[in-house]
């Protein structure tokens, strides 16, 4: 178990090492000269010279990484060309709505997901198994945008139930802000439900076929206690596993939904770096991003861990 | 394996959503490469006194708010959104292959490889998408190559997984020990074990990055505005849905039959091909 544990701390480590690298290597070789962004064309040459030494920016590139990691390691992701702001502030502002609409799209997704895999798995082959499994393909086929600007039309320009676009005042009440996402986290609930089922089939077809499950039935167990108690609760670890790290590429994943729906996400504070060439941010955010979604990939594998026994090596 | 094409695609046939998933995608690429010839309303054509016309004779799919024609938009834009997408799934399925095989057959290269491919994949797709257009410029070519760097990771885990399986297999032993040199056993052992979860890919890379070129277009950072593809289509035209919603609604539905076609087509790839693979892939 410790070694197991180890060993993925350290995979973990080497993974946001390498990523720390692309980030910083990406961004370096887009923003070319970071001085001449930073004082503009007016600049003299002495300018130039005198602010390269200041920022080490004279020295070697892997030196300059080095800087820079132990800067990021303090917690400093920079400042904003464009919003003259700390990138982490920026980043935390934009946190509630993209953490909220993740959470909201993944319940929504594990709603449909989960009823529809399992009802796949028990009717292997018939109608209804070809039936979810055709909606699952349609749903990884449906581009997000088009879907947010088809719900709009229906649900917030004709029937006015929803606000077409925003967010709501950062003093509005909690479910104002909650109403404003219903809208988004569906499209995104909707189209991540198709993985969820397809993973739920795959997962609950493993485990139908264990021995334990044919014991269960042949002590005269019912099946509706069969496959929800006994097959479900074993199926699950994979589809939790799925289930979270939909959530963690749901930060910065969600970008085009944000989009469409004028939702202050970290998505859309990235798209709007990338328009204006705000690099600070991107670096920034992207770094934050990939790191969010390694250490959740590593948070499960330890609820691995702990909850499966089965996991000592 | 023997991997023989007509008896496969015989088989392929014989599954009805299959076959209507190839006769859809059929008539989408003859469409698409005959474009000049089925839409002969040239696609950028404006036309200020037909703004937003609903679908009629004239038009068939009705006009934008340009006054362009909708229907020869779609199809001339399908010979941007296929070639983008088409181009991107051989790529990143050749990069993709090589890396996985490498790293799945060569032991001591298999960790280097594999934690680049995890940090490669920690990034959401689109967002490493738009990181790169950003980066490299945006154009058509880069809008490849950006899609490229980021499905080549996913190919190189599948590929490299099988590749797993296939090298344990008893007949590589075999020509090992008959002294045939690594590079012909990947090549003519290893690799054509490997053709179905590979087939399986190519559909649904296709599939999954006409839909990322069409996000990317549409946040306005993939390929330039004027080109169009199904992705420009739909943001150029989105503030006038809900005064003429053919503008949004056929665009987008040329994107999900293409990409539902192709996805269905790679599913029955998936399960008629070489199972013994099928769990890997």
């Amino acid at each position: 178990m410790f070694r197991f544990l180890a060993s993925r701390f350290a995979g973990m480590l080497v993974v946001l090492a390498i990523v720390a690298v692309l980030v910083f290597v990406l961004t370096r070789a887009a923003s070319g000269d970071p001085v001449s962004v930073l004082l503009g064309d007016q600049a003299t040459a002495a300018d130039i010279a005198r602010v390269q030494v200041e920022y080490g920016l004279d020295k070697p590139l892997p030196v300059q990484f080095g800087y820079w990691l132990r800067e990021v390691l303090n917690g400093n992701l920079g400042t904003s060309i464009f919003l003259q702001r700390p990138v982490t502030q920026a980043l935390w502002e934009r946190a509630e709505p993209t953490t909220l609409l993740s959470l909201m799209a993944v319940a929504i997704a594990a709603l449909i997901g989960l009823p529809c895999g399992i009802a796949s798995a028990v009717f292997r082959g018939r109608w209804i198994d070809q039936f979810f499994t055709g909606i699952a393909m349609l749903g990884a086929s449906i581009p997000s945008f088009w879907l947010g600007i088809v719900l709009i039309q229906i649900f917030a320009v004709s029937f006015g139930w929803f606000p077409v676009s925003g967010y709501g005042a950062p003093d509005a009440p909690l479910t104002e802000r909650l109403h404003a996402l219903i809208l988004p986290a569906a499209v995104l609930g909707l189209l991540n439900s198709a993985l969820i089922i397809r993973f739920t089939r795959a997962s609950m077809l493993d485990v139908l076929g264990e021995d334990y499950v044919r014991t269960a039935r042949s002590k005269g167990l019912d099946e509706g206690t069969v496959v929800l108690k006994h097959a479900l609760r074993n199926a699950l670890v994979p589809i939790v596993t799925v289930l979270g790290l939909t959530a963690a590429l749901m930060i910065g994943g969600a970008v085009v939904t944000e989009t469409v729906f004028g939702l202050p996400g970290v998505g859309s504070l990235v798209v709007n770096a990338v328009l204006r060439r705000d690099y600070p941010v991107i670096q920034g955010a992207l770094l934050v991003i990939a790191a969010i979604y390694v250490l959740i990939n590593f948070a499960i594998d330890l609820l691995y861990a702990v909850v499966d026994p089965r996991v000592k090596v | 394996m023997n991997f023989k094409l007509p008896r496969t695609l015989r088989q392929l046939m014989h599954r009805r959503t299959v076959l209507l998933s190839m006769i859809v995608l059929l008539v989408i690429a003859v469409l698409a490469i005959g474009a000049p010839l089925f839409a002969s309303a040239d696609p950028n054509d404006t036309a200020v006194l037909d703004r937003l016309k609903p679908p009629s004779m004239a038009h068939l799919l009705g006009t934008d708010e340009l006054g362009r024609d909708m229907y020869s938009r779609i199809v001339h834009g399908a010979r941007y959104s296929l070639s983008i997408a088409g181009l991107t799934a051989l790529g990143s399925v050749v990069f993709g292959t090589l890396l996985g095989l490498v790293a799945g057959f060569f032991r001591r290269l298999d960790a280097p490889i594999m934690r680049v491919v995890d940090a490669m994949m920690s990034f959401p797709d689109i967002l490493l998408a738009i990181a790169l257009v950003a980066i490299l410029g945006a154009s058509l070519g880069n809008v490849v190559l950006a899609l490229v760097l980021v499905y080549t990771p996913r190919v190189a885990r599948v590929v490299r997984a099988s590749t797993l399986v296939v090298r344990e297999l008893l007949f590589i032993e075999a020509v090992r020990a008959l002294g045939v040199r690594t590079s012909r056993i990947l090549w003519r052992h290893v690799l054509p074990n490997l053709m179905s979860p590979i087939l399986v890919q190519v559909s649904f890379i296709f599939a999954y990055a006409i839909l990322a070129e069409a996000g990317l277009s549409f946040l306005g950072v993939g390929v330039p505005p004027e080109i169009p593809t199904w992705g420009t289509m739909v943001a150029g035209s989105q503030q006038y849905a809900d005064r003429a919603f053919w503008v949004v609604l056929f665009p987008g539905l040329a994107i999900i039959f293409t990409a539902l076609s192709l996805q269905l087509v790679g599913d029955g790839v998936r399960d008629l091909l070489d199972p013994k693979l099928k769990k890997a892939a």
